[in-house]
């Protein structure tokens, strides 16, 4: 206290402030309610909730959600609305229209036009028809479906088989991560297009179904395509949920669960999947366009899905031949192969960004 | 045995580094620790990074499989089997409380995992009101209860930390460096919780930190570790008076004090060097390559700790 | 600190630093004045979140993206740094003022040698090329105290351990004599042993250099330990500042009385602490008047809506606190 002896004893403040502009009232004591109200937490969101947020202020990936809705929609409803089906050859009046063939689109053939003319309805070609007489439209919009249900299954195949894998592989760790991870690098190592091939040969001696079914129209190209995906591409995406798990598991709350007495099973199922959610999402989203790809790839090359039954990739092979006098049959199943490969990835992209944690500002 | 309720006998924790591509050797983060602790008694462990005593906390509660010794709680040896049930009693409060809590869960279902894990609730209300009940207990608003974890501040979240530990009822915590990572001015709250909840409920702790003045403040007894060994123990007031060990006395005088006169006038004993890596421990006394008073003795052997009277053990040769 | 007309080394007018993010402007730091003398030991004292490194970031115009500078003036010996072109910046940082971070281990490259960082830093600020920086090198980790620094300089950063590491960020810093060394939070990452070694060097080295040092910590025993004069901070404001002496045994503002009471003490070690109440205050929603008084056990309705002035207390202490008015307000009614 010794060098505050020097001051005046007045208090100092009063030469700096002009005390008159207070009042007694402002020097009360304030309560806990008025502090209360100056103390405001910030508004509660959920990661899913501030995901969201952000995935919403993303033009493109909400582009791309809509442009996926358009297709999904569309290919639910309108086989219901055009009248014809992917494998019917046309006719009028139950008699076969040799005149329809590789009609440009929305012109009629000559024995429709007659029939238009006799007063008859007739529902327009939209995309023309195809050299067997089939209507394009329809068979563009099955092929989308096919591949849209091909890259979706396919996805769900790697995902269940990549998680199961990565989850053991990354949470056992040590020797046993080191066999399995090994395991994953010789399935890296094998040339998957060599494989695809081979299993298909494989099983078109092996597979019967039952004619009929939805699987024989599908044909072996396709199952041994979904055997492929199961035994092949799922390592990708188990690297990547191995590497997240190894990261997650090193964090205190996975200890904290074991300190409280939780068992691996819980722990997993609790902790460290939901918290890959985001990763898994992502590599999903990204995963759907790289099946339909390879399936439209291997449709291309002739080996995909059974005629008559289309895909994309099959429509645009058989669009090959007439390439110069059509080519618009070769432009809509391309452009429809482009339109849902990039929009999987603007979304997937769009997802990354706004779920990815390690992204966060 | 009535009187002690955690006995840690000769613990050893190796763990093997890989140095080449065939060599490994064994890292000893703990070597040959004892101590006991008595029901709703603290015992404060400090050390410098790398002594090894998180790794004592994470061994008593049998995180690692330790290497040697033994660990008694309530007289029954601690195995991998009975540890299940075990860490009912035995908990930890961890030192992040940004990493120790599930991003993904509510803090209703943080502070409820023991419960369901023991299953230590018949209905839903009931584990309703008795999580109502432990963030009560440790000063949470009861109306956050279905907020996720990342919503608080450090202090809040320490918070939701210590209630599931307290949620299974447990006699004995290891704290480790629980408030380290919290702002000074949120570090008096949850040290005088902790002081709280132990005369309430009686629960024991281990007390792990590097603040020497924090650990003074909550601990009956403080053992110094370095390098994995306990150097000193004795009781708290007792080595910050009279520390004998010359690792404790430069610690003590390194210890800033918040007090600009006497951190001004006393003689900061520095130091020479950085600690020894674990991989190359010095022969003898793992301190003798930064002690003033070593001697050839201290390179031969190792002190063993011994008793200097009134319940103050030494580690070193020199009186 | 004396209030008079001399030109100080580095004059810190009304700062007010904002960053701009996505959930809105957030005022990180509000209206600090401070100066520093050459040859003084200053402290910026205060929790996360208080704007104390912010303060130090602003001076070295060295802000994330998206901060800025939104008013005040940063005076360099009279010269205004706002008015220095970005060039003119970077000769200002390694001449006039360097800055050693918390972490030493992010802070240099694990790619490169030491040697050849510290080269970098001589060349980049000095005349010395070759041999001659090779050898300025090898001065300079003397002077911080590294033993056999030639074997040093071929070591990669993750061979130096964290004190070690911390000496070649400080010697990195003194690499062309700076007159002010800011020290973000120098020793936070390290032991308490090596903390005390490395607070010994600064100071040893303030001494012999004759350099100015702005310490920027949260650690209230190193501030005791190192300063001549210390700065408060809480919520982007100066709380008060004052000699060493003043804002430890005659504290005048809540916030720095209630951290002195809640921090353990060797005074305090069988009495319970008395702790600061309540949460940080959320940057995003300060409030209207003083910003510690949602946790201020003594606060009045006015601390709830106007901001405190800083008011001198002494020659050597000023003050922002509404319980000081209050002071004199009482005594001012019954003199008058």
């Amino acid at each position: 206290m010794e060098h505050n002896n020097g001051l005046p004893k007045k208090n100092p403040l009063s030469l700096q402030l002009d005390l008159k502009k207070f009042s007694a009232a402002q020097f009360e004591k304030a309560t806990d309610e008025e502090k209360r109200q100056q103390d405001v937490m910030s508004e509660s969101t959920t990661f899913f909730k501030d995901g969201m947020r952000k995935l919403s202020k993303n033009p493109l990936a909400m582009g791309s959600i809509v442009v996926l809705l358009l297709i999904l929609v569309g290919i639910l409803i309108l086989p219901s609305i055009v009248p014809y089906q992917y494998d019917e050859i046309l006719s009028v009046n139950g008699k076969r229209d040799k005149s329809a063939k590789n009609l440009a689109p929305f012109t009629y053939s000559e024995m429709e036009q007659k029939y238009i003319e006799e007063g008859g309805s007739r529902f327009p070609h939209i995309f023309g028809t195809d050299e067997q007489c089939r209507d394009y439209f329809v068979r563009v919009i099955y092929g989308t479906r096919i591949s849209l249900a091909i890259g979706f299954f396919a996805s769900l195949i790697v995902l269940i088989i990549g998680l199961i894998y990565g989850s053991i592989s990354g949470y056992i760790g040590g020797r046993t991560d080191l066999i399995m991870m090994r395991i994953v690098d010789i399935i890296y190592s094998l040339p998957d297009m060599l494989v695809i091939i081979l299993l298909s040969v494989v099983l078109n001696e092996t597979l019967k179904f039952p004619s009929g079914s939805f699987l024989s129209k599908l044909g072996t190209n396709m199952i041994s395509l979904f055997v492929v995906f199961g035994m092949l591409y799922w390592v990708g995406l188990a690297r990547l949920i191995r590497g997240q798990i190894l990261s997650i598991k090193e964090n205190e709350y996975v200890l904290a669960a074991r300190t409280i007495g939780a068992k691996p099973t819980r722990i997993i199922r609790k902790h460290i999947l939901p918290n890959c959610l985001s990763v898994i999402i992502i590599s999903t989203a990204l995963q759907i366009p790289s099946a339909i790809f390879t399936e439209s790839f291997l449709s291309f090359v002739g080996i995909g899905v059974k005629a008559p039954m289309p895909s994309l990739g099959s429509l645009a092979n058989a669009a090959r031949s007439g390439l110069q006098s059509y080519p618009y049959k070769l432009i809509f199943p391309a452009l429809m192969i482009c339109l849902i490969v990039l929009s999987f990835n603007l979304l997937g992209d769009g997802l990354r960004d706004a779920f990815d944690p390690k992204l966060k500002r | 045995m009535s009187d002690v309720l955690v006995d840690v006998k000769n613990l050893k924790q190796y763990f093997p580094v890989k140095t080449g591509f065939f060599k490994t050797l064994p890292l000893k983060a703990v070597d040959d620790v004892s101590f006991s602790i008595a029901p709703g008694e603290t015992l404060g462990l400090v050390g410098e990074s790398g002594c090894g005593k998180t790794t004592v906390g994470r061994s008593i509660l049998h995180l690692y499989k330790p290497t040697g010794g033994e660990v008694f709680f309530e007289g029954e040896k601690v195995t991998a089997d009975n540890i299940q049930m075990m860490r009912r009693k035995m908990q930890m409060v961890f030192q992040d409380p940004y990493s120790s809590l599930d991003p993904r869960m509510t803090v209703e279902d943080i502070i409820g995992e023991p419960l369901d894990v023991h299953k230590l609730c018949s209905s839903r209300s009931e584990r309703r009101e008795r999580i109502l009940y432990l963030m009560e207990t440790v000063g949470l608003n009861a109306e956050h209860a279905r907020r996720y974890a990342h919503e608080f501040s450090g202090g809040q979240r320490q918070r939701i930390g210590i209630a599931r530990a307290l949620a299974a009822e447990p006699k004995f915590i290891v704290c480790d460096e629980p408030v380290s990572a919290l702002d000074v001015s949120i570090q008096a709250q949850v040290i005088n919780m902790f002081e709280d909840l132990q005369e309430k409920l009686g629960i024991a702790y281990l007390f792990i930190a590097h603040d020497l003045l924090v650990v003074h403040h909550i601990s009956r007894r403080i053992a110094v570790m370095y390098l994995g060994k306990i150097v000193e123990m004795a009781e708290a007031d007792e080595i910050n008076a009279h520390p004998q060990h010359p690792y404790t006395v430069s610690l003590l005088s390194a210890v800033p004090i918040p007090d600009p006169d006497i951190a001004r006038s006393r003689k900061r004993i520095l130091l020479e060097g950085d600690v020894p890596s674990p991989l190359k421990m010095p022969s003898g006394c793992a301190f003798r390559t930064r002690c003033r008073y070593a001697t050839e003795k201290c390179a031969e052997s190792c002190p063993s700790l011994t008793d200097r009277g009134n319940g103050h053990f030494v580690a070193c040769f020199n009186q | 600190m004396a209030i008079n007309m001399h030109e100080y080394l580095l004059d810190v007018q009304d700062l007010h630093t904002s960053f701009f993010t996505d959930s809105g402007e957030v005022q990180a730091v509000n209206g600090v004045s401070f100066h520093l003398d050459p040859g003084e030991i200053l402290g910026i004292v205060g929790e996360s979140g208080s704007g104390k490194s912010v303060t130090a970031y602003s001076i070295m115009r060295i802000l994330a993206d998206t901060g800025r500078i939104v008013g005040g003036k940063i005076l360099y010996k009279g010269d205004d740094l706002a008015s220095y072109s970005e060039k003119q910046m970077q000769r200002f940082r390694g001449k006039c003022c360097s800055i050693i971070f918390q972490d030493p281990m992010t802070s240099l490259n694990p790619v490169f040698t030491i040697g050849s960082q510290m080269r970098e830093a001589v060349v980049l600020h000095t005349e010395k090329r070759g041999e001659e920086a090779t050898a300025r090198v090898i001065e300079l980790l003397e002077l911080v105290g590294i033993n056999e620094p030639k074997k040093r300089i071929k070591q990669y950063p993750f061979e130096l351990s964290g004190g070690m590491r911390q000496r070649v960020m400080i010697a990195m810093a003194l690499a062309c004599e700076p007159d002010i060394l800011i020290a973000d939070e120098p020793t936070t990452a390290l032991d308490v042993t090596i903390q005390a070694q490395i607070l010994e060097l600064i100071q040893e080295l303030q001494k012999k250099l004759g350099m100015a040092v702005i310490l920027v910590t949260h650690d209230l025993g190193v501030i005791a330990n190192m300063c001549d004069n210390v700065v408060v901070m809480y919520g982007g404001r100066i709380c008060e500042r004052g000699t060493a002496r003043e804002i430890f045994y005659h504290p005048r503002h809540e916030y720095t009385k209630g951290l002195l009471r809640s921090i353990p003490n060797v005074n305090n070690m069988k009495t319970k602490l008395v702790p600061i109440s309540g949460t940080p205050i959320n940057m995003l929603c300060m409030p209207k008047g003083c910003a510690f008084c949602t946790r201020c056990d003594a606060a009045m309705k006015i601390c709830l809506t106007e901001v405190p002035e800083e008011l001198e207390i002494n020659e050597e202490h000023r003050a922002a606190c509404w319980m000081n008015v209050k002071e004199a307000f009482e005594e001012g009614g019954d003199s008058e």
